[in-house]
């Protein structure tokens, strides 16, 4: 034992007591801590065991929507109108690579990636995200260029290519006005949608028969039950509750008419609508200028949509249904059955037409389309029958006049006029059909005899859709007894098979009435070779060479007010201050399957301008029938 | 030279009586709960690696190092220790140094040193033995209980080294150099009074540490183990983790390689500091608390040594090295279970990792030669 002078000796025994107790106090400390410490753990694993179990689960259980597959859309051959097609985008994994600017300059080796997209990329690769999880740098990769993405995967760590299913219309914009498209799901979409429906979808039907038939072709979500990793990799699927497939739908339309007629309108602004009169099934329904739906699918930049949205020409306007004109005289077979069944005129009567119309002290002159500043104009001595090929505007002033307005009004209405009788056409329009309470009701002022003078020859306030009016062609095909226009044909589900009852039939008009009328339509395509004054007005233009029995009639329906003594000329006025041009026609006259009307915006005359592609129309959609029948 | 040969060695000599469980120096009663915890540790880390045979392999031939290491550190007479604790320390400086200038950076922290013809190791393991073989050297002449300034020169024998340590940065081992040393000053029987006082100190400097020498990031720590919801996603995620994954286990666990916390790698560092959660997360409140129990059962053998020991070096190295043993296990199972901050301190004997269990074993081989060298002098 060693002594340090100066200080106490150390005293081996006592400080072997002394340790014994500091020991053991120690050990009785830690012993205390590790209490403490099992006590933490009772109260984890015990008492809160089912809290922290449920988190754990929630970790590792992920339950995922599976988008069902958009239902399909046919026309009415089985030509596929809508379609289905993986599409793949560029995804990065930040945690995978070594540096994500350096793995993006890799893929710009690649592929061409815009600024803006890599702009937006770090714009999402700044939102709050959990590890592991992918960031979308380019959407809609190029078949090639996800080939090119693939093979080079290996020199490009955390990048991969990932496909979603996105539609696809194979004939473009020749169907966008009829079958509408689809378009990235919005947070507005989302709030007027069933959230949980929608949880695993990317597109909604947004026009046309994708909009109108949505809740169908969406089908159901199915959800699978799956286990991720903490970088949320599906490690197994632990259950599945598989997607409910959205319904296919087969239309009415035949896309061989609907080209056809998408072609016969050309560049000019217009519409066409085809129905089949003994179903209402609409064959064909073009809108020009249209628009390439598969760019709402994959996405446009601002600039294109923009001069989409902006042009004068409205491309995304669907003139079929929503564009609303004056019908001019193709309203004339109306308001000559009208007064017939009125009994106000009869087939025999007869009236001078001089090229003018003035009603009793008044000033005003209503004229005639033939009437000059000379005042050489006028068709002479007209019945009905060539008021109505001969389209005298002198006759339906008088015969309107001597109707009146409510008669003329409730009997138009029961074409469809002034309201929307289509089944299934997204957004349709209902047009204008005056009547004293509708000029009082929106005008606030009382109805004149002037205003029934201009109704009587298709303009004033009257405006209709080309729906509408092909509508009025299929009820005259059918002699009155109509079917609702519909674009679906048929599909497996019975309940969208529709129970709507058929409207009632025109009531008024005679049999006689309905074959006379129809008779005088026939005259303005096939009356020919009488002279001028004695043709059908669309016969030098389409009556000749005609396999088939035709019934038409022409309208041309002024835009802008003329001055009482000045003449409509043509150049003199701008482009969209033209005349519009229609024609309504179906056929065979005596069992017509084809009903139309076509409009062309600004076209000019009726007969010489509508007229042509009608005939267009019907011959390619009736010819190669009567060539079977032989 | 025969001589020096005996006197280092003279435990071996087979002597009837004494030496009939002493064949070699090993203490059976600390040996078979340590070997309880190996084996427990071994089964967790191969689920905790996703039963990745080589990486159970690398830790099993470091763990039979550190029984070989432990075997001739037990082998060894006490004598030996308390002549090479102050060359032992300094050695341990130096290669702290070393790692300062020029050790290896493996994620963020200077810790490694690689040395040409020895396995990469990290020095503050060693100083973890070191420290308190150093400190009851220092004490081991003196009259106890030690004068203040003994105890100061003391304390500082261990925060020389704990500064090198924590500039690296590691504070848990830092944390634990210190209280290797503050733990012997401790059982030396230095007066509560000082002790009350110390504490007093240390609390009272904690603002200025808070204010001066922590880390955004450290703070951070210690703001989310109050609110770990505040930021789940970032420095919140190791503790909702590591609590989910033990209060998910239950009372009996979802069963060995069944953990999905640690399987699925939601658990961060499951492998190393948070292997504590594995276990309770596949073995249940029962697994977890027979590991307790075993390392209790390590403790109170350790100390039982420690008061059997004969003199004050035998004494206060056993009873220093076994409860720095001790908190080390305290501060792993506090941080994962959420009652400390995140500061990266392995389970002994379980955690993945070869210097800190060769440590350990070496330090208990010492604790066992301490014990079966009694009265051979």
């Amino acid at each position: 034992m060693k002594v340090i002078p100066g200080r106490q000796i150390k005293n081996t025994r006592a400080e072997a007591r002394a340790f014994l107790v500091r020991a053991w106090t120690l050990f009785g400390i830690a012993v205390g801590i590790s209490t403490i410490l099992v006590g933490r753990l009772f109260q984890l694993q015990v008492l809160e065991y089912e809290y922290y179990e449920t988190r754990s689960e929630h970790n590792r259980i992920e339950v995922q929507p599976v988008a069902a597959g958009r239902g399909l859309i046919f026309d009415r051959h089985g030509v596929l109108l809508a379609e289905n097609r993986s599409v793949s985008s560029l995804e990065i994994v930040k945690e995978r690579t070594t540096n994500v600017v350096e793995t993006i300059n890799a893929v710009r080796g690649l592929i061409e990636i815009q600024e803006s997209e890599i702009e937006a990329f770090h714009r999402r690769l700044a939102r709050k995200r959990r590890p592991y999880q992918s960031v979308a740098l380019k959407l809609r990769l190029r078949e090639e260029e996800a080939a090119v993405i693939r093979v080079n995967g290996h020199l490009l760590p955390g990048v991969r290519v990932s496909s979603i299913a996105a539609r696809h219309y194979p004939l473009g914009e020749v169907v966008s006005h009829a079958v509408g498209s689809v378009r990235r799901i919005t947070v507005d979409d989302l709030n007027r949608l069933d959230r949980s429906q929608y949880a695993a979808t990317r597109y909604v039907g947004r026009r046309g028969i994708e909009a109108f038939y949505e809740p169908v072709l969406h089908g159901d979500v199915g959800y699978r039950r799956v286990e991720v990793d903490v970088r949320g990799r599906v490690i197994r699927q632990l259950e599945l509750s598989p997607p409910v497939k959205g319904g296919d739908l087969k239309l009415h339309l035949d896309s061989r008419l609907q080209i056809l007629a998408y072609n016969a309108l050309g560049d000019r602004r217009g519409a066409v609508v085809a129905i089949e009169p003994g179903s209402g099934g609409i064959l064909a329904m073009v809108s020009r200028p249209s628009y390439n739906p598969n760019l709402f699918v994959s996405g446009m930049t601002v600039q294109e949509y923009r001069s989409l949205n902006s042009s004068r020409d409205l491309p995304l306007f669907n003139r079929a249904a929503q564009g609303q004109y004056a019908p001019g005289s193709t309203f004339k077979p109306i308001v000559g059955l009208a007064a017939v069944s009125k009994g106000v005129t009869s087939w025999d009567e007869t009236i001078v037409d001089q090229g003018w119309f003035k009603l009793p002290g008044q000033r005003r002159i209503f004229r005639d389309w033939s009437w000059t500043p000379e005042d050489a104009g006028g068709q002479g001595i007209v019945d009905l029958r060539r008021a109505i090929y001969r389209s005298s505007n002198v006759y339906f002033y008088d015969l309107a006049t001597r109707l009146k307005i409510d008669a003329l009004s409730g009997f138009a209405s029961q074409f469809g006029l002034g309201s929307d009788t289509a089944l299934d056409v997204y957004e349709a329009v209902d047009g204008i059909l005056p009547s004293r309470e509708w000029k009082y009701g929106v005008r606030g002022e009382d109805w004149y005899t002037g205003d029934t003078v201009n109704m009587g020859i298709g303009q004033g306030y009257l405006l209709v859709t080309p729906l509408q009016l092909a509508t009025v062609a299929s009820v005259f095909a059918t002699r009155g007894q109509w079917k609702h226009p519909r674009m679906l044909f048929s599909r497996d589900d019975p309940s969208l098979n529709s129970t709507q009852s058929p409207p009632p039939p025109i009531s008024g008009p005679s049999q006689k009435d309905w074959e006379l009328m129809i008779g005088a339509m026939e005259e303005v395509v096939h009356r020919g070779d009488r002279g001028i004054g004695g043709n059908g007005t669309a016969w030098s233009y389409i009556g000749r060479d005609i396999a088939y029995r035709m019934a038409g009639k022409s309208g041309t329906a002024q835009v802008v007010g003329i001055n009482q003594d000045a003449q409509y000329d043509e150049a003199e006025l701008n482009e969209y201050e033209r005349k519009h041009a229609w024609f309504i026609a179906f056929a065979p006259s005596d069992d017509p399957v084809i009903a139309l009307a076509v409009l062309v915006e600004n076209g000019g005359g009726g007969s010489s301008v509508a007229a042509p592609i009608a005939r267009e129309i019907l011959d390619a959609y009736l010819l190669p029938k009567i060539a079977s029948n032989r | 030279m025969k001589e020096y040969t005996r006197y280092l060695t003279n435990g071996l000599r087979l002597r009837s009586e004494e030496s009939r469980n002493h064949n070699f120096h090993l203490d059976p009663m600390l040996l078979a709960p340590l070997l309880c915890i190996v084996g427990i540790g071994l089964a967790v880390l191969y689920s905790a690696v996703h039963q990745d045979l080589s990486i159970l392999e690398n830790q099993s031939v470091k763990l039979l190092v550190g029984f070989v290491a432990m075997t001739l550190a037990a082998w060894l007479h006490p004598r030996v220790y308390l002549r090479f604790a102050p060359v032992l320390y300094a050695i341990g400086l130096i290669l702290l140094v070393a790692v300062f200038l020029f050790g290896t950076t493996v994620k963020g922290s200077q810790r490694w040193l690689d040395l040409p013809g020895l396995p990469r190791f990290q020095p503050s393991e060693l100083m973890k033995v070191t420290v308190p073989l150093t400190v009851a050297w220092f004490l081991h002449d003196r009259p106890l209980p030690p004068r203040t300034i003994e105890v100061g020169i003391a304390l500082l024998v261990a925060v020389v080294p704990a500064i090198l340590v924590m500039l690296q940065p590691d504070l848990g081992t830092a944390i634990l150099v210190v209280s290797g040393g503050l733990l012997v000053v401790l059982l030396s029987g230095v007066r509560w009074r000082l002790v009350l006082a110390g504490a007093l100190t240390v609390v009272s400097l904690i603002p200025a540490y808070w204010y001066f020498f922590m880390n955004e990031y450290q703070k951070k720590r210690v703001f989310t183990l109050f609110d770990p919801e505040s930021d789940p996603l970032g420095a919140g995620w190791s503790i909702i983790q590591s609590t989910t994954a033990l209060g998910s286990g239950g009372l009996l666990g979802k069963g060995l390689f069944e953990g999905t916390q640690s399987r699925l790698e939601f658990l961060p560092e499951s492998h190393t500091d948070f292997i504590m959660a594995v276990i309770g997360e596949e073995l249940g409140f029962m697994g977890v608390v027979t590991l307790i129990i075993l390392y209790v059962l390590v403790l109170a053998r350790g100390m039982h040594i420690a008061v059997q020991s004969g003199d004050t070096f035998g004494r206060l190295a056993a009873g220093g090295l076994t409860l720095t043993f001790f908190v080390h296990v305290v501060l792993n199972i506090a941080v994962v279970s959420g009652l400390l901050p995140v500061t990266g301190a392995p389970l002994p004997l379980v955690s993945f990792g070869g210097t800190s269990a060769i440590a350990i074993l070496v330090g208990f081989g010492i604790v066992m030669s301490i014990h079966t060298h009694r009265g051979w002098r």
